[in-house]
C-alpha cells in the first residue's frame, strides 16, 4: 500500500458572512484519501464539500489543522501542488468565448505540455469526450454535458498526479453523467490517477472506492460504500402497494410514520428504511420484503441522525398547502392539452410536433437530456414563449394570448433560483402575494401559512441571495404556492439540490397532487420519475415515449436486466431513438 | 528540482505568459463589450472632441441697439458687424433687443443710446453692454471684446487726429498667445482626449475584464495550474497596454491628419510618457477589480475613481489654478493631472524638460506604487 | 383597474427595497452625487483667481508701477517673478510657472505723458486657451481701470466713451452659477438612465423577469412599475443637488419650484424612457451598462454642459435635438437663474415630451415582442 495522496487533520475554516456572523464551513475535518481509485465527498448543500476540495487544491487556506497533498504541505507550498494536480471547479472554469480547441491549447500551454505529448494526447481526449467534431465551436455554445466534458479534458491535458472534480455532474442529464463516469473509470484503469470527486448523486458515490460522508462541515463517516451501507443493515425493505393505492401515496403514508426514516418509490414499489428493526404491527397490511442495504439508505440514516433539528418532512396526510380541496371527483378532466406543438428558432427546430395531455391532480414529468426541448416546451406552456404552430391549452386558455387574470391559476418555479436575491424572505413573499392580488389580512394569513409549511419563519429576515440551496428552493416553492394555484409548473426544481432536500420537495408535491393540484415537472433525476403519475421522454424536440413509469421501464426490460431502473429505461429509449434516426438518415 | 536550470524554467514561464496573452487577445476580439470599450468608444470620443466640441467663441449672436443712427454710433456698430466673433442683429429699440435675448436669440446687447453722438462729442458717452449671464464664460467674452473694440475705436480716432489732442494717450494691450496663436480650442481638447482614452482603455476596461474572470469562475481553474501570480498579472497588463498604445497612435494620427493639431515635442517622448501613464492606469484597473471582484461594481468604481477625475480634475478642461485648496489637494492624487500637463507641453510647446522631468517622475512613482499594491492584492486564493 | 394599481404599487415597493437595501448602492445613489457636485462645483470654474504672472518692467517708472499695482490689486493675478531678460520669459512660460508675462516698454511713461498711446505687451501660455483667454480678459479690464485713473490723476478728461457692463441673471458672471444647476440635470440623468437600463436587464439575468411575466402583470404595468421608482430616485437626487446649490454654493433660486419639478418630471420620463429602451434590448446587465454608458457619454458631452451647443457644427447641433439633457440643462437654467414660468418654457418642454413618448412606447413594444 502506497502512502495516501491526501491527509487532513483537524481542518477548520470559518467564513464571515455578509449579513454578519460567521459560518463554520469546516469544523474539525480529518480525512485520508488513498493513492488509488475514485473517492467521493458526499453531503447536502453547505456541508463543506467545495470548501474542502478548494483547500486541497490550494485555493483556500485552512484556519487550523494540517493538510498534506501528494506529500506536500498545502499551507507551505500551494503552487507545488497546483503544478501537479488537475482540477475542475464547479462551474467548469471554461473561457466561453474561446473555442474547444483554444481552451485545450491554453491549458496545454499553461501546463507546459510539449507538442509531441499533445499529438498523442489530443486524439485520445477527443475520443474519450466525443468532442472531436466540435473543436471549432465556442465553449459558450456547448451544452451542459459537453462543457463538463471539455472542463474535464482541460484538467487532463497533462496527466495529473491527482484529479479533483468539484460537483461535475450537477445539472447534467443521465446520458452525459454515464459518459463522464466512463471517462473517469478509464482514467483510473489505464493511468492509475487517483480521483477525488464531490457529488450530490448517491448512486455515483456508491460506485466509488472510498466515500466521505459530510454534514455541516463535519465528517459523519468514511470508508468503502459497502461498509458504510452496513449502518442500514436489517432495516431496509421493499413493499408493494395494495389495491388502488399508488406507490407515491403509499410512500407519503409511510413517511408520516415516525418509525420510518426514509421511503421512496422504486420500480412500482416502495423502498423503506426503518428507524429501528420493525415490529410487525407498525406496517400492518404490508408485505415487507427485506432487501440488501444500499449506500443511499445509510446516507439517509446518517444525515437524519446528525441533524435532529432538521424538520421532519411535512408530508402528513393533510398538509394544508391549499385552503380548500379542489373538486376531487373530476380527476379525469384534461387540464393541459398540447397537440402538434412546434417551436423554431430560425433554422433550428427546438420542439418538433409534440403532444400530451395532463389531467387534474396528476403529476406529469417531462424528462430528457440537455437540449431535448423540455425547457422550451415549458416556457411555451407558461406563456413565456410563443409557439411557432400547434395547439396549446392550459385550463381552457392559451396563456400566451390570455389576459393577466388567467395566469392567476398557475404557479411557476423556474430552473434556477429566480426570486429577488436582494430582498429578504419575508419581502419576497410579500411582493409575490401582492403581485397576485392578495391584500390585507388575507395576505398576512397566506404568508404565515407558507412560512409555517416551509419552516421559513426563522429565516424571514435573511436575504434571498444568502440562503443555502435547499432553502432557496423552499422559498421559490412557497412563493409559487401563495396564491393557491390550480396548476404548478416546476422546471428542474431539484437540480443541484441535495438528496435530503429532494425528498422533502417530493413530499410536498405529492401532498399538493393529492389535493387536486395539477403538477408538471421537468427533471434530470430519473429516479424522480417514479414519483410521477405519467411521464414523457423527450429528445431532440420529440416525444420518444409516454406513459406511466412502469410502462416506460418496460422499454429496458431484457433478460439480463429483469428489474430495470428508470435510468436504464431512459438511456435505452434515447439510444434506440438515436440509432433509429441514424439508420433513417443512412437509408 | 535542483536539476532544473534557469533556462527551461524561463522558457516555460514565457510560454505560459504568451499563452495567456493570446487568450486575452482572442477575448478582446470576440467579446462585444471589450470591443465597445476598446474600439468603439475611443473612436466616438475622437470624433466628438475633434469635431463636435469647441470652446472657441465665434459667431456669437449679439444685438446692437442703434436708437439714432450717427456716424459715431455706426462706427461702433460696424466694429461688431465686421468682427468674425459676432453675428450682429441691428435693432431700433432696447425692448426689441431684450425680447430677442429672452428668447435666447442673442447672447448680448450693445446699447448705443439716442444721445450717443452728442455725448461722445462732449466726451461723456456711455455704451451699455448687457450680456446673458447664464453662460458666464461667453458673457465675459462679450464684455471683454466690447471693451477692446471701444478702446480700439479710441485709438483709431487718435491716429486720425479727429479727437482733441489734449485727450492724451492711454495704455493699450497687445497680446500674443504662445503655442496656439490661432486660439483654437482643439489645441487643448485633443491632448485631453488622449488622456480620456488612455484612462478608458487602461483602467475602465481592465477593471472589467479582470473582475469578469472572478465572476465567471475562470480564475479558479486557472489558479490550479503551474501559472504564477506575476504571470497572470503580466498577461493582463500587456494586451491592454498594447490596446492603449493602439488608441494612442489613433489619436496622434487623427490629431495630425484630421484636426491639424501640431505635435511640437518628440513623438518618442510622447509615446514614452504615454506608456508610463498606461502602466499607471492599467494597474489602477487591476487593483480595483482585484479588490472588488465584481464586474458591475468594479466598472462603477473605475468610472468614479479614474474616468471622472481625468475629465474634471486633471486640468484638461478646467484649470486647476482657480480651484480652492482642498480640491487642488485632491487633484494631486489624480495621475491624469500629471499626464495632462505632459501632453499639453509635448503637443504644443515641445520638449520642455522642466515640465517633463517632474511630471514623469511623479507618474513613475504612481506606477511603481500601484503595481506593487496590485501584486500584493492579487493572490491565487479564493479566501 | 384597482387590482392593476395594487400590482403596480407592489412592484414599486419591491423595486425601491431592492435598490435601497444594499448600502453600497444607496451610497452610490445618494451620497456620491453630492460629493460629485461639491468637487465639480469647485473644480469646474473658469473664474480664475491668483493667476501666476511675471512682470517684465523695462520702464521702471511711476506709470509702469501703477499699472502693475492694478494687476496685483486684483484678486485675479499673483505676481510670482520680476524678470529682466526675454530668455527668462520663455523659461517661465515653458515650465508653466506663469500663465502670462506682462511686458512694459521702456518708453511707457514718456509716451503716455506725451499724449500717445503706449503698448503693454502680454504673452500668454496658449496650451490651455480657455485659461489664457480668461486671463487676457482680466488684463484688459485692469489696464482699462489704469487708464481711467491715470487720466483723472493727470487732469485729463475721462475717455470719451465709457462702457457700462451689465449681466442678466448672473451679475458677477460666475461660471459656477452656470455649471452647478447644469450638473443637477446631468448627475440625475446619469443615475436615472443607468438605473432604468439595469433594472430589467438585471431581472432578465437573474431569471426574475420570467416570474413577473408568469404573474398577472402585463407589460405596461411592469413598465410603469419600473419607471416610477427610477424617477423617484431621480427626483430625490435632483432635490439634494438643488439643496447643495442653494445652501452650500449660495446660488439664488429665482423661479418657482413647482415649475422646476414639472420640468424635471418630464425630463426624468425621457431619461427613464431611454434607459428602459436600452434595457429592453440588452440581455445581460453587462450589456445594459455598456449601452447606457455609450448613450450617456455623447449626451453629456453634447448637452452644452462643457461646451456651448451654438459653437458646434450644424450636423452635431441637429443631433443634439434628440438629447433630453440639452433641454433639461436649459430648463433648469431658465427656471433657476431666470425665474421663467411654464408658458415661456414651451420650447424645452415639448421636445422632452416627444422623446419620452417615443422611447417609452418603443420600450413597451420591445418588452411585448422581445420576451423570447
Amino acid at each position: 500500500m502506497t502512502a495516501p495522496v491526501i491527509v487532513g487533520r483537524d481542518l477548520r475554516k470559518r467564513f464571515k458572512q455578509r449579513a454578519g456572523g460567521t459560518l463554520d464551513a469546516l469544523a474539525s475535518v480529518s480525512l485520508e484519501i488513498a493513492a488509488g481509485g475514485v473517492s467521493a465527498l458526499v453531503g447536502p448543500d453547505g456541508s463543506g464539500k467545495s470548501t474542502l476540495i478548494r483547500m486541497i487544491a490550494g485555493l483556500l487556506s485552512a484556519d487550523a489543522g494540517e493538510l498534506t497533498v501528494l506529500g506536500i504541505d498545502v499551507a507551505k507550498d500551494p503552487q507545488a501542488i497546483q503544478d501537479r494536480i488537475g482540477y475542475m471547479p464547479q462551474r467548469f472554469g471554461l473561457y466561453e468565448d474561446l473555442s474547444v480547441q483554444e481552451n485545450l491549447d491554453l491549458y496545454a500551454d499553461l501546463h507546459g505540455v510539449s507538442a509531441a505529448v499533445r499529438a498523442q494526447k489530443y486524439p485520445r481526449l477527443m475520443e474519450m469526450t466525443a468532442l472531436g467534431p466540435f473543436t471549432g465551436r465556442l465553449a459558450g455554445r456547448l451544452s451542459g454535458g459537453m462543457k463538463q466534458k471539455l472542463g474535464l479534458a482541460c484538467a487532463l491535458v497533462r496527466s495529473p498526479e491527482l484529479l479533483l472534480l468539484d460537483d461535475p455532474t450537477a445539472g447534467v442529464d443521465p446520458l452525459s453523467r454515464r459518459e463522464l463516469w466512463e471517462i473517469i473509470a478509464a482514467l483510473v484503469r489505464d493511468e492509475g490517477v487517483p480521483v477525488l470527486i464531490s457529488t450530490s448523486y448517491l448512486d455515483e458515490a456508491e460506485r466509488c472506492d472510498h466515500v466521505v460522508v459530510m454534514h455541516r462541515g463535519a465528517v459523519l463517516a468514511q470508508g468503502r460504500p459497502d461498509d458504510i451501507a452496513q449502518v442500514a443493515a436489517g432495516r431496509t425493505f421493499r413493499a408493494a402497494p395494495r389495491g388502488e393505492e399508488s406507490p407515491r401515496k403509499l410512500q407519503a403514508r409511510l413517511l408520516a410514520d415516525p418509525t420510518v426514516t426514509d421511503a421512496a418509490p422504486e420500480g412500482g414499489r416502495v423502498r423503506i428504511v426503518c428507524t429501528t428493526a420493525p415490529g410487525d404491527a407498525a406496517f400492518a397490511g404490508l408485505a415487507l420484503e427485506p432487501v440488501p442495504a444500499r449506500f443511499e439508505d445509510a446516507f439517509m440514516i446518517l444525515q437524519r441522525a446528525a441533524d435532529a433539528t432538521r424538520a421532519k418532512m411535512s408530508t402528513g396526510p393533510a398538509p394544508a398547502l391549499r385552503a380548500e380541496q379542489l373538486s376531487g371527483g373530476v380527476k379525469a378532466e384534461v387540464v393541459v392539452e398540447v397537440r402538434d406543438l412546434v417551436k423554431r428558432f430560425g433554422e433550428f427546430v427546438a420542439v418538433d410536433r409534440i403532444g400530451f395531455e395532463v389531467r387534474r391532480g396528476e403529476i406529469f414529468g417531462l424528462l430528457g437530456p440537455n437540449g431535448a426541448g423540455k425547457t422550451t416546451t415549458f416556457r411555451m406552456l407558461c406563456g413565456l414563449l410563443t409557439a411557432t404552430s400547434g395547439t396549446l391549452n392550459v385550463d381552457g386558455a392559451d396563456l400566451r394570448r390570455s389576459r393577466a387574470q388567467a395566469r392567476r391559476k398557475l404557479g411557476y418555479v423556474a430552473q434556477k433560483f429566480s426570486l429577488y436575491g436582494q430582498l429578504s424572505v419575508a419581502e419576497n413573499l410579500d411582493f409575490f402575494a401582492s403581485a397576485y392580488g392578495l391584500a390585507g389580512a388575507a395576505r398576512r394569513r397566506r404568508i404565515d401559512w407558507v412560512m409555517d409549511e416551509f419552516a421559513l419563519h426563522p429565516l424571514a429576515g435573511v436575504l434571498g441571495g444568502h440562503l443555502a440551496g435547499g432553502f432557496k428552493q423552499r422559498l421559490a416553492m412557497a412563493a409559487a404556492l401563495l396564491h393557491e394555484p390550480d396548476i404548478l409548473f416546476l422546471d428542474e426544481a431539484t437540480s443541484g439540490a441535495d438528496p435530503v432536500a429532494r425528498r422533502e420537495f417530493w413530499g410536498r408535491v405529492n401532498a399538493l397532487a393529492d389535493q387536486g393540484v395539477t403538477v408538471i415537472v421537468t427533471t434530470h433525476f430519473m429516479a424522480e420519475a417514479e414519483y410521477c403519475d405519467r411521464i414523457a421522454i423527450l429528445d431532440s424536440g420529440r416525444v420518444l415515449a409516454q406513459g406511466a413509469p412502469a410502462e416506460i421501464r418496460s422499454h429496458a426490460l431484457t433478460e439480463g436486466n429483469p428489474e430495470p431502473t428508470m435510468d436504464d429505461a431512459f438511456i435505452a429509449v434515447v439510444e434506440q431513438a438515436r440509432a433509429a434516426a441514424l439508420q433513417g438518415r443512412a437509408a | 528540482m535542483a536539476a532544473t536550470s534557469p533556462g527551461p524554467r524561463l522558457a516555460a514561464k514565457t510560454s505560459r505568459i504568451v499563452a495567456l496573452i493570446r487568450k486575452e487577445g482572442r477575448q478582446v476580439l470576440r467579446d462585444p463589450s471589450s470591443f465597445a470599450i476598446g474600439v468603439v468608444l475611443p473612436l466616438m470620443l475622437i470624433l466628438l472632441f475633434g469635431y463636435a466640441m469647441s470652446l472657441d467663441v465665434k459667431h456669437v449672436p449679439v444685438a446692437v441697439v442703434l436708437e439714432q443712427p450717427s456716424s459715431e454710433a455706426s462706427e461702433v456698430a460696424a466694429g461688431f458687424q465686421l468682427s468674425p466673433y459676432f453675428e450682429t442683429r441691428l435693432t431700433r429699440s432696447m425692448a426689441e433687443a431684450e425680447e430677442l435675448m429672452l428668447a435666447q436669440k442673442v447672447d448680448g446687447i450693445v446699447h448705443l443710446p439716442a444721445d450717443f453722438a452728442r455725448r461722445a462729442a462732449q466726451g461723456d458717452a456711455n455704451i451699455e453692454v448687457v450680456v446673458y449671464g447664464v453662460d458666464a464664460n461667453r458673457g465675459r467674452f462679450i464684455q471683454a471684446y466690447a471693451q477692446a473694440a471701444i478702446a480700439q475705436a479710441g485709438v483709431r480716432r487718435a491716429a486720425e487726429g479727429r479727437s482733441d489732442p489734449t485727450a492724451g494717450g492711454q495704455a493699450v494691450v497687445e497680446s500674443q498667445l504662445w503655442f496656439n496663436a490661432a486660439n483654437d480650442s482643439r489645441y487643448f481638447l485633443v491632448p485631453g482626449l488622449v488622456v480620456l482614452i488612455m484612462t478608458l482603455i487602461g483602467a475602465f476596461m481592465t477593471s472589467m475584464v479582470v473582475a469578469r474572470e472572478w465572476e465567471r469562475g475562470t480564475f479558479e481553474a486557472l489558479f490550479v495550474t503551474p501559472v504564477r501570480t506575476d504571470e497572470i498579472l503580466i498577461a493582463k497588463i500587456v494586451p491592454y497596454f498594447l490596446l492603449g498604445l493602439g488608441g494612442l497612435l489613433l489619436c496622434l494620427g487623427s490629431a495630425r491628419l484630421l484636426f491639424d493639431v501640431p505635435i511640437r515635442g518628440s513623438i518618442l517622448l510622447l509615446v514614452a510618457v504615454s506608456m508610463l501613464y498606461l502602466l499607471v492606469s492599467v494597474s489602477m484597473g487591476l487593483l480595483i477589480s482585484a479588490s472588488l471582484k465584481g464586474q458591475f461594481l468594479s466598472s462603477q468604481v473605475a468610472l468614479v475613481v479614474t474616468f471622472m477625475p481625468a475629465l474634471m480634475l486633471s486640468g484638461f478642461i478646467y484649470d486647476l489654478r482657480g480651484v480652492p485648496l482642498a480640491v487642488r489637494l485632491i487633484s494631486y492624487l489624480v495621475p491624469a493631472r500629471y499626464y495632462v500637463s505632459l501632453l499639453q507641453s509635448l503637443f504644443l510647446a515641445g520638449d520642455v524638460w522642466s515640465v517633463i522631468i517632474p511630471n514623469a517622475a511623479v507618474l513613475a512613482v504612481f506606477a511603481a506604487v500601484l503595481l506593487a499594491l496590485t501584486r500584493l492584492t492579487t493572490r491565487k486564493s479564493l479566501g | 383597474m384597482l387590482s392593476s394599481l395594487l400590482r403596480i404599487a407592489a412592484l414599486i415597493r419591491k423595486e425601491l427595497l431592492a435598490i435601497l437595501k444594499d448600502a453600497r448602492t444607496r451610497n452610490m445613489l445618494l451620497i456620491q452625487p453630492v460629493i460629485q457636485l461639491l468637487i465639480f462645483g469647485y473644480a469646474a470654474t473658469l473664474d480664475l483667481s491668483n493667476i501666476p504672472y511675471a512682470a517684465f518692467d523695462r520702464d521702471r517708472s511711476a506709470a509702469s508701477s501703477a499699472l502693475l499695482a492694478k494687476l496685483d490689486g486684483s484678486s485675479a493675478f499673483q505676481r510670482i517673478a520680476n524678470i529682466t531678460d526675454p530668455d527668462e520669459m520663455r523659461r517661465l512660460i515653458d515650465s508653466r510657472r506663469v500663465v502670462l508675462v506682462v511686458q512694459i516698454a521702456p518708453d511707457f511713461q514718456r509716451r503716455l505723458s506725451a499724449g500717445q498711446n503706449a503698448a503693454v505687451q502680454v504673452v500668454a501660455d496658449g496650451r490651455n486657451s480657455t485659461t489664457a483667454g480668461a486671463a487676457l480678459g482680466s488684463v484688459n479690464a485692469a489696464v482699462e481701470s489704469f487708464n481711467v485713473d491715470w487720466r483723472r490723476d493727470h487732469g485729463l478728461a475721462p475717455p470719451p466713451v465709457r462702457l457700462s457692463p451689465r449681466a442678466w441673471y448672473n451679475p458677477n458672471l460666475e461660471t459656477r452659477w452656470n455649471l452647478v444647476p447644469a450638473l443637477v440635470g446631468t448627475i440625475t440623468m446619469m443615475s436615472t438612465l443607468m438605473l432604468a437600463a439595469l433594472s430589467v436587464a438585471r431581472e432578465r439575468e437573474e431569471g426574475t423577469f420570467d416570474q413577473l411575466l408568469v404573474a398577472p402583470f402585463n407589460p405596461a404595468e411592469i413598465m410603469v412599475g419600473k419607471a416610477i421608482p427610477a424617477m423617484m430616485i431621480g427626483l430625490t437626487q435632483s432635490t439634494t443637488a438643488l439643496l447643495v446649490a442653494q445652501l452650500w454654493f449660495r446660488i439664488p433660486f429665482a423661479g418657482s419650484y413647482l415649475t422646476l419639478y414639472a420640468g424635471l418630471v418630464l425630463f426624468l420620463l425621457a431619461a427613464v424612457g431611454i434607459g428602459l429602451f436600452v434595457s429592453s434590448i440588452s440581455a445581460t446587465m453587462q450589456q445594459g451598462m455598456l449601452y447606457a454608458f455609450v448613450t450617456i457619454m455623447p449626451f453629456a458631452l453634447l448637452s452644452g454642459l462643457t461646451t456651448p451647443i451654438s459653437s458646434m457644427p450644424r450636423v452635431i447641433q441637429a443631433f443634439t435635438l434628440i438629447n433630453p439633457l440639452r433641454y433639461a440643462i436649459d430648463l433648469v437654467h431658465r427656471v433657476y437663474l431666470e425665474g421663467l414660468g411654464l408658458d415661456r418654457l414651451w420650447p424645452d418642454l415639448w421636445p422632452m415630451a416627444i422623446i419620452a413618448t417615443v422611447t417609452l412606447t418603443a420600450a413597451a413594444w420591445m418588452f411585448r415582442n422581445r420576451i423570447e
